[in-house]
């Protein structure tokens, strides 16, 4: 069978568990889609899935409230053993790649991380994934009995739901208490929609001056066209904005319609995380600025002068 | 206590990609060990800094180049290197075996590994050599005490971040808002090279590859560079929102 271990938040199933089914449904490999969904009265995200899958198997227990990287791979890799699963589906999310290195090891199996796309063909696995910052794609391809993958992102559509309802299954597992104690969680506030989910992005850098020449320019802007607020380290790392609007490297990935970029140099550790945005848009005054040369639309100038102008013109 | 920090060589993020018949080709390029990387070797110095009694061992495992790698951080001020020597380039699942391996023959308490290595784009490594280990893992930390055996800290999740605590020993991957990394300071560049940077064969740790690759390639996206001079910031501007609005057709 074919595992797909499933994405969900605040009762709602994830957009990538979405996009895991796809995955799965293209691979052309045998077997059931068999979604696992681990957690704590998920009732609701089980008939959600149910719509999706061949199949859902479900742990509902107290100590699955809350991800631990040891409880849940410990689950899987138990799962996939006993299902005799030859692939195994884990969302491209933070806790998906951080668990799905230890359900690998425990089944002795390869990783195929963060693809963008993935087929079968006689037992061996070929797939394509971004590596050295996204600037590069390889071509990988894994031959074992049991693989595990993890899809990247946005870069699967979105699965249609059936109208059957898949059966249901509960699973039994032998799981430890969890090493890890969380004390404290904060979850992170977007001013406006949340930056993976938008059509339309502007960004600021360090151009724009200060915290105030932020709201001035990049809030406006991004108020007028209905679009998330996104930010560079150097602004984050200044403390005008918060780290949940990076991004880049070690902030968020964004493939929206068009990415407006204000007062970025486009350093490699930025482009890696929107370098694949559908239409990009710069404004800076230093025509050398690396972002030109990944730019579609763009102005030489002034952020002070050429925001307000385009905000100005919007209105017209 | 003792540290392992685990580090790669990678190319310099200002360095363009070659390719060469369908490989990547470092020849000639400027390498330097991973930032995220440093600030793991940074982290383990500081716990030393704070008068922890604390050595702290740095791990590289690639072709010969890979010793740069490690004088450089042992003139930030790790106390020794132990090289694995091979030019087999292998994956984070076979790699994190010899991690484990060493790690456990040097009697580790503590990993720093780095949350993302650059070259591959992978955060597989620390968390398949916690497993190997068995060992609890924390990644994307960006803010770390230690306070004898508990390591405390706040680190970064799906939607937000979390303080955690967790006993000692465990593997731990980075995160900016850690330390930023020092330079060598000359004397410590004099002093590192009289430090021991221990050779090793990677034949005695029986990895097996699981993964190819078959090749590699820059497919930038054709783009269509229409950048307008902003001299005239009104006239400049409405031509712009005229271009997103009516070509491009992605603002309303
Ligand atoms: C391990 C690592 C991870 C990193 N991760 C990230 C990441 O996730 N995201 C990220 O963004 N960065 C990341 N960085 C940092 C990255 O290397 C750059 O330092 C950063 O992106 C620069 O931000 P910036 O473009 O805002 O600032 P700068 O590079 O300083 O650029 C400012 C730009 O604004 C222009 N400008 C200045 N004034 C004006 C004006 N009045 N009008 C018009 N233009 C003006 C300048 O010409 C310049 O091009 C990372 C670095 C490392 C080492
Ligand atoms: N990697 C990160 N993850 C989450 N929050 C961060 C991160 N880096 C900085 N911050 C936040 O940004 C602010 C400044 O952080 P610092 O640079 O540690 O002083 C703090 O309030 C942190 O909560």
């Amino acid at each position: 069978m074919i595992l797909l271990v499933v994405e969900h938040a605040r009762g709602n199933v994830s957009k990538s568990t979405y996009e895991m089914v796809t995955c799965a449904r293209q691979l052309g490999r045998e077997g059931p889609v068999t979604a696992l969904v681990l957690g704590s009265g998920i009732m609701a995200v089980v008939n959600e899935v149910a719509l999706l899958a061949d199949q859902v198997l479900v742990s509902d227990r107290a100590d699955l409230a809350q991800y631990d990287s040891e409880l849940w791979s410990a689950a899987v890799a138990q799962v996939a053993s006993e299902g005799d699963a030859h692939t195994i589906l884990i969302g491209g999310s933070r806790s998906g790649r951080e668990y799905s290195p230890r359900v690998a090891v425990k089944l002795d199996a390869p990783l195929l991380e963060d693809v963008i796309s993935v087929t079968a063909e006689e037992g061996t696995l070929s797939a394509e994934r971004y590596t050295n910052l996204a600037r590069v794609t390889e071509r990988i391809t894994a031959r074992a009995p049991v693989t595990v993958i993890t899809p990247k992102q946005g870069a699967f559509a979105a699965a249609m739901p059936g109208t059957h309802a898949a059966e249901q299954f509960d699973v039994d597992l032998d799981l430890t208490a969890r090493r890890v104690q969380i004390t404290e969680k904060s979850a992170e506030k977007f001013s406006r929609i949340s930056l993976a989910e938008a059509e339309i992005v502007v960004a600021g850098g360090r151009g724009v001056g200060s915290a105030e020449g932020f709201r001035n320019l990049v809030d406006e802007l991004a108020d007028r066209l209905g679009a998330a607020v996104g930010a560079t380290r150097a602004v984050v790392d200044a403390g005008w904005r918060p780290y949940a609007e990076q991004v880049g490297q070690t902030g968020k990935t964004v493939q929206p319609k068009v990415y407006i970029a204000i007062g970025i140099s486009g350093a490699v550790q930025h482009l890696s995380g929107m370098g694949r945005s559908k239409c990009i848009v710069a404004v800076n005054r230093d025509a050398d600025a690396p972002i030109f040369k990944v730019a579609d639309y763009g102005i030489v100038g002034d952020v002070n002068q050429i925001v307000p102008a385009i905000i100005a013109a919007l209105s017209r | 206590m003792r540290i392992l920090t685990l580090i790669r060589q990678v190319l310099d993020a200002e360095e363009t990609v070659h390719i060469r018949s369908g490989e990547i080709d470092l020849n000639g390029s400027k390498l330097v060990v991973d930032t995220m990387d440093e600030y793991g070797v940074e982290q383990a110095l500081r716990i030393r800094d704070s008068g922890v009694d604390v050595e702290v061992v740095a791990l590289a495992v690639g072709p010969e180049r890979n010793q740069e790698a490690l004088r450089t951080v042992l003139s930030m001020g790790a106390d020794r290197a132990i090289h694995v020597m091979t030019e087999l380039a292998l994956d984070p699942i076979p790699l994190s075996k010899v991690a484990a391996q060493i790690a456990q023959q040097e009697r580790i308490d503590l990993i720093f590994c780095g949350g993302q290595q650059s070259d591959w784009d992978s955060h597989a490594l620390g968390a398949a050599t916690a497993e190997r280990l068995q060992l609890p893992q924390v990644t994307w930390v960006s803010a770390l005490e230690v306070h004898g055996q508990t390591l405390t800290g706040r680190h970064d999740v799906d939607d937000g971040s979390e303080m955690f605590s967790v006993q000692l020993p465990a593997v731990i991957t980075t995160q900016q808002g850690l330390g930023e990394p020092r330079y060598p300071t000359v004397p410590n560049i004099i002093r590192a090279k009289k430090k021991e940077l221990r050779i090793e064969t990677l034949d005695q740790f029986h990895v097996d590859l699981k993964l190819n690759v078959l090749g590699a390639a820059v497919q930038a996206k054709a783009r269509l560079h229409k950048i307008l001079d902003g001299k005239d910031a009104p006239a400049a501007a409405a031509e712009l929102v005229e271009l997103l609005r009516n070509e491009a057709r992605v603002i309303p």
